[in-house]
């Protein structure tokens, strides 16, 4: 199962490679890792996918939460939480094609971001299997280049039960 | 620059390298142990001047050992200082043996000027990241500003919590650069929370679970040990009735003349203490791990036990096996409250089946055997010393001789390697222990291939004048990975014999007593020999080279089904 992980950390050097370090070194997959810097400027908040079994998930969580630079750990599992990934996307875009590929991207909700005679850069924002499908979606037009965020979340204000509790749309 | 820096500071301002010496002492530093370096120069000019005792190892190695069995033995932090680069990778070892046996050290390692890190500059590492799966923590200092308060936090971080080694990375501009002095702030470590009292109730679920146990048993480590609750233990062990089991790192956690002691357990533990964790109905864990030498095959293990765990890591609970009642806490007030809740229970049938196993199955070899057994040496060694001694050993099979047949009767006493597994830790920690109890009788139990490892170390003895003693177990082999050819890859005995030196004139050559035993009857005059020798003295001991340490539990066999068994069995 896929558990988001999001970790307060210090701001500090050395804290990443810490905590890279301790999935390598204890064999813990981090299917994708977005860091940036929070509101206080001393802390950092990383978003850790991780991909496994209940068990191993709650080492990992552990693990995380002894290094002395990370401030708090916790696990969205079973929260009712809002995902998003952001990604670029250089699609293979010939004049006569841009009608039909600028269809595809309001659909997506997305947005050009650049555009040129032979390519077209998109932006597109959302849950992880958005982002999947618009790329499927782009894949018969020729992708030249694309580059992801990974999972950045956040809990909702008001949890409800429901079983699919990773939000897909806004 | 620096010429410049000190006429136009204040007058309130000390070099960064007066800094770290001032912090040490404030600290209650007494001694440290260190060995020189270009960029570490600056700390030792300072050192000179201080009362701080500096001790000069051979090894930064060695050093590290040293500072690590002085916290041991002491339950001080042990302080190590090596200079950049090969000073730095030296420590690794060190370093890393003390995480895994959860020591707090405070090792302090010199760094190139801050303007060449990165450059590839000369004797340039980059320690930090080096080191930083096997420290607690680590920290390279950029602003000499932060000297002070890292080595307060460094101290800290090291002897709270689940002990461990802290490393500070100390550039050599930041030891020269003027700092303001400032006075000491509180240490603020925002998400460094240590959980030193258990849960009240999961402590009360814990007590009915033990009062309505028949067949409980007590699987203590090392954490009892670094928590100093040996005494909590003991009168719970009492209160309630229950048998006491301990890991290699426990061995003196409980006394071992108590009737209640099942000695040691897991690969090469006690058969008694084997067979009574698999017939057991609870297993109460203190500050012990589940580490795969101590359970066996993990689905086999107790498996008709509930499991209380209390340890003070919560990332050790739960890694290696489910827990019944987990307490999350310093075993010193764990028990302590556990202590108030229990209730006595006779459990008659549980210890007439452990006297039953203890009899049937007592650890013990062959006595009548011509050549010297190494099990005759330690317990001649156990029965001149009166079983008093501070003990140290390298890694192998004369370590788990020691442990099954040296009976440790308090905390502190037994000092050895058993996360990492170190070979070559025992003569440093003998040092590092007398160091530290310098009125104690310290001995290292060795074996050969151990001892070749670290044994420059002799002249640190000399240098000092510390009566420690070396009892050697010579079978010529690196015994442990022979008796495993001999079990498991049919006696070939690939590159595990050694060609050793004459040890006992080598120890006369480096200013030390050399003594040696080839035959049986000269054991206990040797032993007694050493003992009363007032020098650094070894004692080499020319052993049964093919004796094997029974009984055995092979990898991935369960715990109660161990080799040997025959050879222990009493008619």
């Amino acid at each position: 199962m896929k558990h988001i992980l999001s970790a307060l950390v210090h701001n500090k050097p050395g804290v990443l490679a810490h905590v890279a370090g301790m999935f390598a070194a204890r064999a813990f997959n981090i299917d994708s890792l977005a860091v940036g810097r929070t509101d206080d400027p001393s802390l950092s908040r990383m978003t850790i996918v991780v991909v496994g079994d209940d068990r191993v998930v709650e080492q990992v969580r552990k693990q995380l939460a002894k290094i002395v630079t990370v401030v708090k750990v916790q696990d969205f599992a079973g929260m009712d939480v809002v995902a998003r990934d952001l990604m670029l996307i250089s699609i293979a875009c010939p004049p006569e094609k841009r009608p039909e590929i600028l269809a595809l991207v309001e659909m997506f909700q997305g947005k050009v971001v650049d555009i040129g005679i032979k390519f077209v850069m998109v932006e597109v924002a959302g849950p992880e299997n958005k982002i999947e499908a618009f790329i499927e979606a782009c894949r018969p037009y020729g992708i030249k280049n694309l580059v992801r965020t990974g999972t950045v979340a956040m809990p909702r204000q008001t949890q409800t039960k429901t079983e699919h509790n990773t939000d897909n749309s806004i | 620059m620096t010429t410049k820096t000190e006429q136009t500071a204040p007058a309130q301002t000390k070099p960064g390298s007066q800094i770290i010496v001032d912090t040490l002492l404030e600290q209650g530093v007494e001694v440290l142990f260190g060995y020189l370096g270009g960029v570490v120069l600056p700390l030792f000019d300072k050192l000179y001047d201080s009362p701080i005792r500096v001790i000069i190892p051979r090894h930064e190695q060695g050093g590290c050992h040293m500072a690590d069995a002085y916290a041991r033995s002491t339950g001080k932090v042990g302080v190590m200082i090596a200079t950049s680069g090969p000073g730095a990778t030296n420590l690794t070892t060190g370093l890393a043996t003390a995480m895994m046996d959860s020591v707090p050290i405070v090792a302090l390692t010199g760094q190139v000027r801050t303007d060449l890190i990165g450059n590839d500059a000369f004797q340039e590492a980059d320690t930090t990241g080096i080191t930083r799966p096997i420290t607690k923590h680590n920290v390279i200092i950029k602003n000499p500003n932060d000297l002070a308060h890292t080595i307060r936090e460094a101290f800290y971080i090291a002897s709270t919590g689940r002990p461990g080694p802290v490393l500070i990375d100390i550039p050599v501009d930041m030891q020269v650069a003027q700092v303001p002095v400032t006075p000491p702030q509180p240490i603020e470590l925002p998400g460094y929370r240590v959980r030193e009292h258990g849960h009240a109730r999961q402590i009360s679920s814990a007590a009915e679970a033990i009062n309505a146990s028949q067949r409980p048993v007590l699987y203590v480590g090392g954490g009892v040990i670094s928590g100093n609750a040996s005494e909590p233990l003991r009168k719970l062990a009492k209160k309630a009735n229950i048998p006491v089991t301990m890991t290699l790192m426990g061995l003196g956690a409980f006394d071992q003349n108590d009737p209640l002691s099942l000695d040691m357990l897991g690969m090469h533990g006690a058969a008694y203490a084997n067979f009574a964790v698999q017939e057991s109905d609870l297993l109460i864990c203190v500050g012990a791990r589940f580490d795969d030498r101590v359970t066996g095959k993990l689905k086999t293990f107790a498996s008709h036990a509930r499991i209380i765990h209390i340890d003070l890591d919560p990332s050790s609970i739960a890694k290696n096996v489910p827990v019944d009642i987990p307490v999350v806490g310093n075993a010193r007030y764990v028990l302590a409250d556990l202590l108030e809740q229990v209730e006595y229970r006779e459990r008659k049938e549980w210890f007439e089946r452990i006297a039953e196993l203890k009899k049937r199955y007592p650890l013990r070899y062959d006595r009548n055997s011509k050549m010297i057994k190494p099990q005759y040496v330690i317990e001649e060694l156990w029965h001149q010393t009166q079983g008093q001694a501070i003990i140290t050993t390298g890694v192998g099979q004369h370590q788990m001789w020691t442990a099954q047949f040296y009976k440790f009767s308090r905390p502190r006493q037994f000092i050895t390697s058993g996360g990492l597994g170190t070979m070559g830790f025992g003569l440093p920690a003998a040092i590092g222990a007398q160091i530290g109890n310098p009125g104690a009788l310290v001995v290292d139990i060795d074996g050969d291939s151990s001892f070749n490892m670290t044994l420059t170390e002799l002249s640190t003895a000399v240098m000092y004048e510390l009566p420690i003693k070396i009892c050697l177990i010579n079978n010529g082999y690196m015994g442990m990975v022979r008796q495993w050819q001999e079990l498991f890859y049919g006696r070939r005995y690939s590159c595990s014999s050694l060609k050793n030196p004459d040890f006992a004139r080598l120890a006369e050559a480096f200013g030390a007593v050399g003594l040696s035993a080839r035959k049986k009857e000269e054991v206990p005059a040797v032993i007694k020999a050493m003992l009363e020798e007032k020098k650094p003295c070894l004692a080499d001991f020319y052993v049964d080279p093919e004796e094997n340490v029974w009984p055995m539990v092979p990898t991935g066999k369960s715990l109660h089904e161990m080799d040997g068994l025959n050879l222990l069995e009493m008619a």
